[in-house]
């Protein structure tokens, strides 16, 4: 292996070095060391050990210098969007959920925005909130896979189990709250299916707490790690422009600069009641990503908090009994309410004609529903614009003239969710 | 055709003791034999019947079954709960599983986590060829096991369409608890009665399948009994190879 | 998202600019929608996207419905955004089937908003809506080689049908 191009820097202080400036200098800085000159293409196939799903990347090396890539996607494809057509909207749900499968409170939310958009529906207060505490929750369990994950890529394994250690408590908190760890099918069009339990503010309250210790412990470990810094420092810089005109949203995009967050520009649920901050970067590397990504973590702690503790009392589920199942406490007393709850199992809510877009912001960027309805009991069309998605397209970006292993790094930074991706 | 039940339980390596009386005889021959006071033919006998009854096919099966080494294949939901299974709070290194094998030459283990996508199939058929012997594979989740909740032209239904499974998972995702579980039922069948599930039905010696009627002066396989009841046989009703 | 007075404006200029570009307009549950002549649907993009006082210089997502047995059965909707404003804006090209062995084509916009590339992709594969223009289409999500528009209304859905005891023994040799 030649020497480094980069000089070994004697100052202490890594966050005062500019390290090698961009990768394109520090190939041009192997001076009288001839790259090999023919183009060699690597398959990094479906299977391959960056645990970020079956994507395949199709890549022209020339030495370990990236000359040409390209994403070949698909190997995941469900087919849930033509699926869903042939479901109620209640059954919809699952489905939808299913997508992007680390988020999937903001899948089901999209989804049930878009229909509550279709109907004019207002849900109530409680409900809101509560929708936000577990959207802010789910914020929180991506990018602790995401940490998880992206420093397995980088070679920090022992993230990997803190990341899953906590990860584990907040699916608990899921599991208090829905019974289910995984994919809870929490949310229903009206509000959300059920309240949640006495004691499941203390264990929030108390998770959040001890959160925020545990972001101080990692941040104390990566921030000024030399060799994290080495590694994430000017890799993967996409200006902001072009990321605009990729469609990039989301951490990606605010790692760059530009302050767009859907829960500040068009507050959608109870997002306006609360105070929080947008966290946004500098340059655009995969340094400003990681710490715009932990720095996320902690504001939706502070959402969470502020929601518990604004939580208002009343009702979960919207009144209207012909779309929203009926508590079941209420089956054993109303007779409306038993054929209502049976009318809607069976046969399922009738929206009327139209088309709806409900964009909110998922923590790969912004996640769109579109649902076309006829009329009739199942949508006639549900497509989900997923963020990452729109995001892998940048990868080609980020990655041209930069290392193999800064690629592998790249498809880690853009926290792809294949299960977004293809649908 | 019939299921046959049978119940794991019996074919645990280490022979048990039926009854409590055995046990005690056991202990106490046990306690002479350190003790130095057993001789002669008892001393033999006891030494046959204890140390001798571990053939060196079930030490192999034990060792195999206790350090088995997943290949990496995660595909969707259940790939994070598979990761969570290799976390800390349900670990699976006491089990001797938390080596996931980037690469299929050196994984032990197929565990399918997640839907198969029509396009994946073949890849997957791809790397279990690529697995060396023994290998087995364990399909997680609903939708590996029989396409899960899609029923439709892009996920393949059940992944035994184009994989022999030998345990199948249910969940939606499983728990990280269900999913060892599994694996743990994987390692009694290893020891046990390796012979269980598809490679009885269809006459294979590891997870080679032999046709039902092999060449003349080829090794004749192991049988594995009867075709069940109601499959088709190859030469309209013959019996399969004696 | 501009109010249906500001949207009547939109359509009313670029009725001017382009003719016959705007077939109809609506506005529900506070969205606006143009509907766009397929022929004109890159012009239009091109227009909203660079006057000054539109700006929707930023597309969030390109999809297809299929409205069978609706005519036109097709539309191709650009959802479009104005991050300045935080305008909304759906451009739907209402593209008719020509039946038959041909394939429904529309102009592409790659070369106004890069983002649209994967997205077309995923329009042709799954509806069989050509793009002129476009820099590489090809399919995208399913396999290479395969035959049909999967999202299209009278593709199956596919699938095995669930097996109780009153079909096992119909459904033909399951157990194999």
């Amino acid at each position: 292996m030649t020497e480094s191009p980069v000089t070994s820097h004697q100052s202490s202080d890594p966050a005062a070095d500019v390290v090698g400036a961009s990768p394109v200098e520090r190939t041009d800085a192997l001076e009288g060391v001839e790259p090999e000159e023919e183009l060699f293409t690597v398959n990094m196939g479906p299977h391959h050990p960056a645990t970020h799903g079956v994507l395949r990347l199709v890549v022209s090396l020339q030495g370990e210098v990236v000359k040409d890539l390209r994403p070949i996607i698909g190997y995941l494809h469900t087919g849930i969007e033509k699926n869903c057509e042939d479901k109620s909207y209640w059954k919809a749900i699952p489905f939808v959920e299913r997508m992007d499968y680390l988020s999937y409170f903001f899948n089901m939310q999209a989804f049930c925005g878009a229909v509550e958009r279709l109907l004019d529906m207002e849900i109530p207060d409680r409900a809101k909130y509560l929708r936000v505490i577990h959207l802010e929750l789910n914020r929180i369990h991506s990018h602790l896979v995401w940490l998880a994950t992206t420093c397995i890529d980088l070679g920090a394994i022992s993230m990997f189990w803190y990341g899953f250690r906590d990860r584990d408590k907040v699916l608990d908190l899921f599991e208090m709250s829905s019974g289910q760890r995984m994919h809870t099918r929490y949310f229903q069009v009206g509000g959300v299916f059920e309240d949640i339990p006495r004691g499941f503010e203390e264990r929030v309250r108390s998770f959040c707490a001890e959160m925020s210790t545990r972001l101080d412990q990692y941040e104390a470990i990566l921030d000024r790690n030399e060799i994290f810094l080495r590694r994430t420092r000017n890799v993967g810089i996409v200006s902001r422009e072009r990321m605009l005109e990729l469609g990039v949203t989301g951490p990606l995009l605010r790692a760059t600069g530009e302050p767009w967050d859907l829960r500040k520009v068009s507050p959608y649920l109870a997002y306006g009641d609360f105070e929080f901050n947008i966290p946004i970067g500098t340059v655009g590397d995969g340094y400003d990503r990681y710490r715009v990504r932990l720095q996320e973590i902690r504001e939706s702690l502070r959402i969470v908090e502020q929601a518990l503790d604004g939580l208002p009392e009343g009702p979960y589920l919207a009144d209207d009994r012909k779309i929203v199942l009926p508590p079941r406490d209420e089956l054993a007393t109303s007779m409306e309410a038993l054929i209502h709850h049976f009318k809607l199992v069976t046969e399922g809510y009738r929206v009327p004609p139209g088309e709806a877009y409900h964009a909110i912001e998922s923590p790969r960027g912004e996640l769109g529903c579109f649902v076309v309805a006829d009329g009739s009991a199942k949508p006639a069309r549900v497509h989900i614009r997923d963020p990452s998605f729109v995001n892998l397209q940048s990868l080609r970006d980020m990655s041209l003239d930069g290392y193999v292993a800064d690629l592998v790094q790249n498809v880690a930074m853009l926290d792809p969710i294949l299960g977004g991706v293809d649908r | 055709m019939e299921i046959k039940r049978e119940k794991l339980r019996e074919f645990t390596p280490l022979e048990q003791p039926r009854t409590a009386e055995e046990l005690r005889v056991r202990q106490l021959r046990a306690r002479e034999l350190l003790s130095g006071e057993l001789e002669g033919r008892d001393l033999e006998a006891h030494v046959e019947e204890r140390l001798l009854a571990t053939t060196l096919e079930k030490a192999l099966s034990w060792a195999r079954s206790n350090a088995m080494w997943p290949a990496t294949f995660g595909l969707a939901c259940c790939a994070i709960e598979m990761m969570a299974m290799v976390g800390s709070r349900y670990d699976t290194a006491r089990y001797g599983a938390e080596v996931f094998r980037a690469s299929p030459r050196q994984a032990d283990m197929l565990i399918l986590s997640g839907r198969v996508a029509l396009k994946m199939a073949p890849v997957i058929r791809r790397i279990y060829d690529q697995m060396l012997e023994p290998k087995w594979v364990l399909a997680m989740g609903a939708c590996s096991s029989s396409g899960g909740m899609f029923a439709n032209y892009a996920v393949v239904q059940g992944a035994d369409k184009f994989v022999p499974v030998d345990i199948h998972i249910p969940g939606c995702p499983p728990r990280p608890e269900a999913l060892m579980h599994g694996i743990l039922k994987l390692q009694r069948l290893i020891q046990g009665n390796p012979d269980l599930g598809w490679r009885q039905r269809y006459n294979a010696i590891g997870t080679e399948e032999w046709a039902r009627k092999p060449p003349a002066g080829s090794l004749t396989p192991p049988t594995g009994g009867e075709p069940a009841v109601g499959l088709p046989t190859t030469n309209g009703g013959e019996a399969s190879d004696a | 998202m501009p109010d249906a007075p500001g949207l009547e404006l939109i359509a009313q200029e670029l009725n001017r600019r382009f003719e016959g570009s705007v077939l109809g307009t609506y506005y529900e549950h506070e969205q606006s929608a143009l509907v766009v002549n397929p022929e004109h649907v890159v012009d239009v993009l091109g227009w909203l996207r660079d006057t000054p006082g539109q700006e929707y210089r930023f597309l969030s997502s390109v999809h297809g419905a299929d409205y069978l047995p609706a005519e036109p059965r097709f539309g191709v909707h650009y959802e479009l955004l104005c991050m300045a404003r935080v305008e909304r804006l759906r451009v739907k090209a209402a593209l008719a089937d020509p039946g038959g062995e041909e394939l429904p084509e529309l102009g592409s916009c790659t070369h106004l908003f890069p983002t649209a590339n994967f997205q077309e992709r995923e329009v042709y594969d799954f509806f069989g809506i050509v793009f002129r223009g476009h820099p590489d289409l090809r399919r995208i999500q399913m396999p290479e080689d395969y035959v049909g528009w999967p999202q299209r209304r009278d593709f199956p859905m596919g699938g095995e049908p669930v097996l109780f005891t009153h079909n096992e023994v119909e459904t033909p040799a399951w157990w194999e």
